[in-house]
């Protein structure tokens, strides 16, 4: 086995797992590149179909592109779409910045739709290269009951036996992508043929190496317009890749404090 | 500029840095990072912006420490990974913390790692977390160590203080069975031996850290053992019916006659079934797959899938090595559960043989084993487990512990001293007690790990009542419930034998029928009854008989099939007879049959095949039957 296969059949297995251990479950879809993988590999392991509802965060103020990609891969893919509308902007905390009122649009939209669906579950395709915070993540990672992270006592996580019991009022973000990194991600879209959004390919030498909102996410000085040449560019890039997302820069700790309350 | 189809051809390799707080884990990392310039652009620099801020001189840990509470107590308190690249590897580093009270933080980054890297310093020498991390790593199966010795600038990088914690170090690993790969003077601060030899200590003629990191074994895949595929879970998203799981050990191929454990059937390999692509030709350890049977088995979660030849062990009682992570202690007497690969039960500690002191590696006597202690116990299981000991196959030989919901201790699993229960399965009888009135309910359910109740099938005469009770009757004995079946046919054998088959003598009949359950019930069986029983009232009567016992003994499953499908199927050709007007009031046909109103689950044998009805109906067992 690759490392590629070795990290596909270990994201199947904790699909799986989650599948049989917890429900009602779901899956967020941001439609960037990691969620795709995530999706292809939900089909892989439950043979075609995607057994659970996935949820897209939907600020109003994404990219068009990738609303066009949603309507499309609804269809193509059969998924049980939900639209998560997020509280408008003047709900978020007036005393955050700009952009920590953004993503807070988003983390309430998803405490949102957990209520309204009652979900004990949540796949979300976050990695840990991604983002110091996100390096210190479980697999399986649970919530308390307003969706805030316990970073400092987290469950001991060894020999891939996950965290699927829990008392009442809890519930658990489950990252299957977790040991996967930016280039693992471009590498298996390659491999496997997975769509993405056209706008990780650099067009009059720019491009996104990360989606978020238009307001708050910015395109990268760029060259590279295939999978070949954004895998050749990560091989020698130093720049972090959530350098073009605003939010995580306001201070020291931004990151940190957004993923505490309950953030992806 | 590399090649990026040759590149994906290099192999990534996980590696921990564990130690006693404070002897230089993330200093370490974070140098090793900035000597191989694997930084991210900028974080240089803001790493020097931070500890200006702070008025502190470059703090290396930094960049891994990434909470807040990390930086303001500069302790690494959860694990935490990064990437990087040698000539030869990618590597992911993982960052362990060091503290006492972060001990299940280390053991969940350790336990994945290929090789590790336990750091030293050189003023203070091993100290406590040096060795319980040198002892968790060989429990936790790192099999490849590196010892490094930090912090040689404050020993002026004397040759003789080398030698001495060398020959402590080694002596205490030796203790253990571990054999060091390397053991590599450093200054993390200074960047000696880190990515490049260092000026300062001559005598050393070893490997740098980069070098020892390239050095490594590489991990094999465990394809040459004995075949383990623990069931993950059964699909029938489409015609197919897919078991789903994850190959821990040995190759399986379309063709091969295989074992399940502990329940012993035995079923040909169709084929391994693959998501758009062509089914495997053979799967090896390591891959998630789903396979096909030639026939049609109740098979679920926790079965342990082996050729017939090379089967696992099969036992209630087994002795383990165990760390312990639990708030509360261990102790004698008290039950967890416990999750094998991908088996859940539940477990009694009947012994705690001894404690062992990572310190002195003394073994010793107690009556608790305390948070971050280890210990061996020995388990017994309620229900026959299937599983390796840890020497012979180590995914299928290790094991966890889980109090409330939380996992609070690791293990190995040794059968020294007790026998392999393959042989006696089929005579294994529960233990002879005897019973005094002083028994209470509660009694009973504590020893049976379930709920008493009754199981009132009602159908049409070839509905497949029985046929589902005798499957689902076998299904939990051999869980190690206690099951017992009333059968129509056999209780008007003995019993009822003076009954006939008018309105009033089936209701007279279904009345002792329900009474007979209700006692089973009490005396804390499942007991499952099936009988047409056509009339509701009949049914409300033996509820409330059942209801007696406990208001929520009695499951009413309406075994649903079309009378059509019953008339055709007519396993005891009554239909025949009936309609040749040979056999009076039959239900369905010359007698009426009322559906149950309100059935606390349907079961409908024309729309589904009997292993898919045998697990539906152990579903809901699970979910109602289970003791909280």
């Amino acid at each position: 086995m690759n490392h590629l296969d070795q990290l596909e059949a270990q994201s199947i297995y904790i699909l799986r797992e989650a599948y049989n251990r917890i429900k009602p479950l779901s899956m967020l879809w941001s439609l960037g590149k990691d969620s795709n993988v995530m999706i292809w590999l939900a089909r892989k392991a439950f043979y075609g179909r995607v057994p659970f509802p996935v949820i897209l965060l939907d600020t109003g103020n994404e990219l068009d592109e990738v609303y066009a990609f949603r309507d499309r891969y609804v269809k193509e893919w059969d998924l049980n779409y939900i639209n998560a509308e997020c509280p408008p902007y003047e709900e978020t905390d007036p005393e955050l910045t700009h952009n920590a009122r953004s993503a807070a649009r988003k983390t309430l939209g998803l405490k949102q739709v957990i209520e309204q669906h009652d979900f004990r579950g949540i796949f979300l395709g976050i990695r840990r290269d991604e983002q110091a915070v996100r390096s210190k993540e479980r697999v399986f990672s649970p919530r308390g009951e307003t969706g805030e992270w316990d970073y400092k006592d987290q469950p001991p996580e060894f020999w891939e036996q996950y965290k699927t019991e829990f008392a009442p009022g809890t519930h658990v973000r489950i990252h299957p992508l977790l040991a996967w990194t930016e280039v693992d991600i471009w590498r298996y879209i390659q491999r496997e043929n997975i769509p993405v959004v056209p706008l990780y390919f650099a067009r009059n030498g720019m491009r996104y190496r990360s989606l978020g909102e238009k307001d708050i996410t910015r395109p990268i000085e760029s060259n590279a317009a295939t999978i070949e040449e954004i895998i050749e560019e990560l091989q020698t890039t130093n720049t972090s890749e959530r350098a073009g997302r605003t939010m995580d820069h306001d201070s020291e700790d931004a990151f940190e404090r957004l993923r505490a309350a309950g953030y992806m | 500029m590399q090649d990026s189809s040759l590149d994906m051809l290099r192999e990534t390799f996980k590696i921990v840095v564990v130690g006693h707080v404070d002897h230089g884990k993330s200093t370490l990392i974070g140098r090793l990072l900035y000597d191989t310039d694997s930084l991210p652009e900028g974080k240089f620099e803001e790493l020097k912006a931070v500890c200006d801020r702070r008025g502190m001189a470059l703090e290396w840990s930094f960049v891994l420490d990434a909470f807040q509470a990390e930086r303001d107590q500069a302790v690494t308190i959860d694990t935490t990974q990064i990437w990087f690249k040698t000539q030869k590897r990618d590597v992911v580093i993982i960052d362990a913390p060091g503290h006492r009270e972060f001990l299940k933080n280390m053991v969940s980054g350790a336990a994945s790692a290929d090789a590790a890297l336990l750091v030293v310093d050189a003023e203070e020498g091993v100290r406590e977390q040096t060795r319980r991390h040198g002892y968790l790593l060989h429990l936790l199966g790192v099999k490849q160590v590196a010892v490094v010795i930090n912090k040689m600038d404050l020993v002026d990088y004397s040759e003789e203080r080398y030698g001495e914690i060398v020959r402590e170090v080694t002596a205490y690993l030796h203790g253990i069975g571990v054999e060091p790969s390397f053991i590599v003077p450093i200054s993390a601060r200074e960047g000696d031996n880190i990515a490049k030899k260092s000026t300062s200590s001559p005598w050393y003629k070893g490997p740098t850290i980069l070098d020892a990191l390239d050095r490594f074994h590489s991990v094999t895949v465990p394809s040459e053992q004995s075949l383990r595929l623990p069931v993950q879970d059964v699909y029938h998203f489409d015609h197919r019916r897919i078991l789903a799981g994850r190959v821990e050990a040995g190759v399986i191929r379309p063709g091969d006659e295989i074992l399940f454990s502990p329940s012993n059937k035995t079923a040909r390999v169709k084929s391994l079934d693959v998501w758009d692509a062509p089914p495997l030709l053979e799967a090896h350890a390591g891959q998630s797959i789903g396979l096909t049977l030639e026939e049609q088995l109740f098979v679920e979660r926790g079965e342990v899938i082996s050729h017939v030849e090379d089967p696992p062990v099969l036992s209630t009682v087994f002795r383990a090595r165990l760390f312990w992570l639990g708030h509360k202690p261990l102790e004698v007497g008290k039950r967890y559960t416990l999750k094998l690969a991908t088996k859940t039960a539940t477990v009694t500690v009947v012994g705690l043989e001894t404690l062992i002191d990572t310190d002195t590696l003394a073994h010793r006597p107690g009556t608790k084993l305390e948070r971050n202690m280890i210990g061996e116990v020995v388990l017994r299981a309620r229900e026959v487990l299937a599983f390796d000991e840890h020497v012979a196959l180590d995914k299928m030989g290790r094991f966890v512990l889980l109090e409330d919901y939380d996992v609070v201790g690791g293990g190995l699993i040794s059968m020294e001293g007790y026998p392999d229960q393959r042989q006696s399965l089929t005579v294994r009888s529960t233990n002879v007690y005897s019973v005094e009135h002083t028994i209470t309910r509660e009694n009973r359910v504590v020893r049976n790990g379930h709920k008493g109740g009754v199981l009132w099938f009602t159908g049409l005469s070839g509905a497949g009542k029985s046929t589902l009770a005798m499957e689902v009757e076998k299904h939990l004995f051999q869980k190690g419930h206690q099951v017992y079946v009333l059968d129509g046919d056999n209780v008007r054998a003995g019993l009822n034998a003076n009954l006939g088959f008018s309105p009033e003598e089936r209701t007279e009949n279904i009345r002792r029928v329900g009474e007979v359950a209700a006692l089973f019930a009490d005396a804390g069986f499942i007991c499952i009854t099936a009988f047409i029983s056509p009339y509701q009232a009949d049914r409300d009567r033996a509820r409330a008989a059942a209801n007696r016992v406990d208001s929520e003994a009695f499951h009413e499953i309406h075994v649903s099939a079309d009378l059509n499908t019953c008339e055709r199927r007519d396993p005891k050709g009554l239909y025949k007879k009936a309609r040749a007007g040979e056999i009076q009031d039959f239900t369905g046909v010359s007698a009426p049959y009322e559906p149950p109103s309100m059935p606390e689950l349907v079961v409908d044998t024309d729309a589904k095949d009997l292993p898919s009805c045998v697990e539906q109906v152990i579903d809901y067992i699970d979910r109602t039957f289970q003791v909280e």
